[in-house]
């Protein structure tokens, strides 16, 4: 009987979508973060949704679903009412590494969302323990490359950021450091500090205190332009490793299904939030990257997605890594 | 010196804002309120409050979420002796004796030394990690994955001393604590282990839905069980704050618990569960009774509360000497001070010494808070228990299913309060003791993974856990404590440790 409602409520919905459009939104949006209160992914979503709120006339409320990686709040919200009251923010993790960390994922990131936009990208750089015998990139791989069985790799887990982004380097410079898991960066940091491990790649908003601080160093950040939070960082590119340009998108999806107009409105607060001054100075003291006008718009976040799903799945496949 | 003092000053100039004062007063308010709610720990009641900070400036909202998080510390405290369902792991062991005492009619006589034990606790602490944090530092460094490791061993010798009855039973479930702590994705591997498939399993078990069924469940169980136990926690309540014996009684497990815990609260990956654990442990120990210890003994409280709190203070000096977040809670405070535009780290001191001298003031004030706000809700939360069993155990099953839900948003969570309940239930008719099985828990995930990564480092050499002296020190300790539990020679003493 409840489906047969709802089924005749998203006829109806879809009969009248320039009505809805006027109307919506008339309640509370629930945003599914997939990861715990807190993380990079988190801080984010509260930053542009804090804007966002402010266009639409609704709050957006935040709930965090974290478990397997993100895809279990991913899956939760791709399978909720495609009516705009339920979208989330999803990540490379989620949305380009999933498929082949996860064989048994429910979901597919290039078919089963209605993309929304580009809401931050966060550099990925590479750093080393501050004692580590190479002071350059170049002499960094040079002394991996002569010493692979000596040197450890630090990583926040299967799943992670600094896991995918870590075999992906290790895949473009060919070297195959000893792999140690953490529970988290925080405490994979920590041993790094303590010069219990010799390197790690993770995102910008992570490590840039400690590279600031003196604490761990910076052989180059994997963006093709220099980040104003680390200015001294040179990028891959001009350390001169090709190949590696890699960052921990975040971007907002609804699920399949919602009508075209919710989407734009959801879309348009997005941008508005992007250029709004405050947002702005938030995400750069974050060392995040705005997407560009172009890269915002839904088209351009399907095919972001596409090209990073075929990236990621022959990267992960080959390095055998799998979370389930 | 005089920088510790103009430090300070400039601290309490900060805190003793009016605005300060208020949202501090309004952080610990809310946190004990929301915190007292049955499985509602500091972490899900700082990530649901978040938001109503976002109005304020960084230093004002950083001290309401410090405030936060010590109200729903101690918030937790209260359910762990009221109702016996500890909402996170520092809460368990105040649970053994406490809830005891407030069978006996001395819940007011409880919570009050568990407050004011608290606030020396606290005080103690800030200002260890005024005068001392930047050189405590170095101390987190020092503990790698070996000494972690070492660490670990020596917690899971004590959590044998937590057992109230036979030694066999107590290593049993330490046993079970710990293959318990195994389900899950394997961090290495990323193989899921022992998870029958079940997609909720994959991220293993929570440790408040185990604690809050085996906990808080069984025990609703075992109250509706008969009927006589019923009225017990009804009957006279007694006095409301502790008198001088109490206090006589109390106050040198609260300097000792003060002490341990402060420095386990310093360590990394969380060190800071093994404080109350490690005070219980030592009080039981030095009793000249041991054998009140688990029918409410105000040592087993007074001692564990202190440990909790200091900890929880002390835990701060990895966030702001380092920017490094020790444990979850401090994870999540990571992410309210970014989200505030503040990026902890080593400068934060430099860089921001209002907000770091003001939030280390604000410390202080938050304790005292805590207590003026604490000591006359005594009063009510005892009269709670008043209120019929008939109408008081809905109302706790209820905020246990809600308070659980809000941790994660998944129904399972839920179910499986339920199932746990049942597991607790069997165990406590069976006569086993669920205190060893949770230290179990909580020790042998990061005694698994430290074991791993230092093995992977050292490449698979054992020696490295004798090699490096802290960790051959802690493996000594327990060595010893294990030895003297388990020497024939001694067996008489031994019983009048482990057992009662």
């Amino acid at each position: 009987m409840k489906k047969v409602v709802l089924a005749l409520a998203a006829v109806a919905g879809l009969a009248a979508t320039g009505v809805q459009a006027q109307g919506y939104p008339t309640r509370p949006i629930t945003m599914i973060v997939p990861f715990a209160a807190g993380g990079p992914t988190d801080v984010v979503a509260r930053i542009v949704t804090d804007n966002m709120s402010r266009t639409l006339g609704q709050q957006i409320v935040i709930e965090n679903v974290a478990g397997a990686g993100g895809t279990t709040g991913i899956t939760r919200a791709a399978q909720s009412q495609p009516d705009g009251y339920t979208i989330m923010m999803g990540h490379m993790g989620t949305h380009g590494a999933a498929p082949a960390l996860y064989p048994n994922l429910k979901y597919d990131p290039t078919k089963d969302f209605a993309p929304i936009g580009l809401a931050a990208g966060t550099p990925i750089v590479i750093v080393a323990k501050k004692d580590f015998p190479a002071n350059d990139l170049k002499g960094f791989l040079d002394y991996l490359s002569k010493n692979a069985d000596k040197v450890n790799m630090a990583h926040a887990g299967v799943g992670s950021v600094s896991h995918s982004t870590g075999i992906f380097f290790n895949s473009v410079v060919k070297a195959k450091p000893t792999m140690v898991a953490y529970r988290g960066t925080g405490p994979a940091l920590n041993d790094l500090m303590a010069n219990t491990v010799d390197f790690m790649t993770d995102q910008i908003v992570n490590v840039a205190p400690q590279i600031q601080g003196g604490n761990i160093k910076a052989f180059a950040i994997a963006t093709p332009e220099r980040s104003p939070v680390l200015p001294n960082v040179p990028t891959t590119k001009e350390a001169g490793l090709e190949g590696y340009e890699v960052s921990a998108w975040n971007a907002i999806f609804a699920p399949k299904g919602t009508p075209l107009d919710v989407v734009k409105k959801l879309s348009d607060a997005l941008m508005k939030s992007l250029d709004d001054e405050n947002t702005k100075k938030r995400l750069l003291e974050l060392g995040g990257v705005i997407p560009s006008n172009t890269e915002r718009t839904p088209e351009a976040l399907q095919k972001l997605v596409e090209s990073e799903v075929a990236r990621w799945t022959p990267v992960l496949k080959a390095a055998g890594a799998t979370a389930e | 010196m005089g920088d510790f003092f103009s430090n300070l000053s400039l601290g309490f100039g900060v805190a003793l804002t009016l605005q300060n004062l208020g949202l501090a007063f309004l952080g610990c308010l809310v946190g004990t309120l929301i915190g007292v709610l049955p499985g509602v720990g500091p972490i899900a009641t700082i990530a649901m409050l978040l938001p109503i900070t976002f109005g304020l400036d960084p230093t004002g909202a950083l001290i309401m979420l410090a405030g936060i998080y010590y109200g729903a510390q101690y918030g937790g405290s209260t359910t762990a002796i009221l109702v016996n369902i500890p909402g996170e792991a520092t809460s368990v062991v105040t649970a053994l004796d406490g809830h005891q005492m407030a069978r006996q009619g001395r819940a007011g006589v409880a919570l009050g030394i568990a407050a004011i034990g608290s606030f020396f606790a606290g005080t103690v602490a800030t200002l260890v990690i005024a005068a001392l944090g930047a050189p405590l530092t170095r101390l987190a460094l020092i503990f790698g994955p070996t000494e972690y490791f070492s660490l670990m061993v020596m917690g899971l010798v004590f959590a044998v001393v937590l057992a109230r009855g036979s030694i066999l039973k107590a290593i049993a479930m330490i046993l079970v604590g710990v293959l318990l702590s195994t389900v899950g994705t394997d961090l290495e591997t990323g193989e899921e282990r022992m998870t029958f498939g079940l997609p909720f399993l994959a991220d293993g078990i929570d440790f408040a839905v185990l604690a809050m069924g085996i906990f808080g469940i069984a025990e609703i169980m075992r109250n509706l069980d008969h009927t006589e136990t019923r009225d017990v926690v009804q009957q006279a309540i007694g006095r409301l704050l502790p008198n001088l014996d109490d206090f006589k009684q109390a106050y040198k497990p609260v300097l000792r618990g003060t002490f341990i815990g402060a420095i386990l609260g310093i360590l990394p990956g969380n060190g800071a569960v093994l404080g109350p654990f490690a005070s219980y442990t030592l009080e039981k120990k030095i009793a000249k009774d041991p054998r009140r210890f688990g029918r409410g003994a105000i040592e087993g409280v007074a001692g564990p509360e202190s440990a909790n709190n200091a900890g929880a203070q002390t835990s701060f000096i990895p966030l702001l000497t380092l920017g490094i977040p020790p444990n979850a809670v401090m994870a999540l405070m990571v992410g309210a001070m970014t989200i505030h535009g503040i990026i902890p780290g080593p400068q934060v001191m430099t860089k921001n010494p209002t907000l770091f001298w003001g939030m280390i003031a604000s410390m202080w004030v938050g304790n005292l808070m805590l207590l003026v706000i604490n000591l006359p809700l005594v009063g009510m939360w005892v009269r709670l228990l008043k209120v019929p069993y008939r109408l008081l155990f809905p109302a706790i099953l209820m905020f246990c299913c809600i308070g659980i839900y809000s941790i994660n948003s998944l129904p399972t969570d839920v179910m499986f309060i339920g199932f746990f309940g049942l597991v607790g239930y069997m165990l406590i008719k069976f006569g086993f003791e669920p205190a060893p099985m949770l230290l179990g828990f909580v020790l042998g995930r990061l005694m698994e993974e430290n074991l791993r990564r230092a093995l992977i480092i050292s490449r698979g050499s054992l020696e490295t856990f004798i090699e490096r002296p802290v960790s051959a020190g802690l493996l000594a300790v327990a060595a010893i404590l294990l030895v003297i539990a388990l020497l024939p020679s001694i067996r008489k003493g031994r019983d009048e440790v482990f057992t009662e």
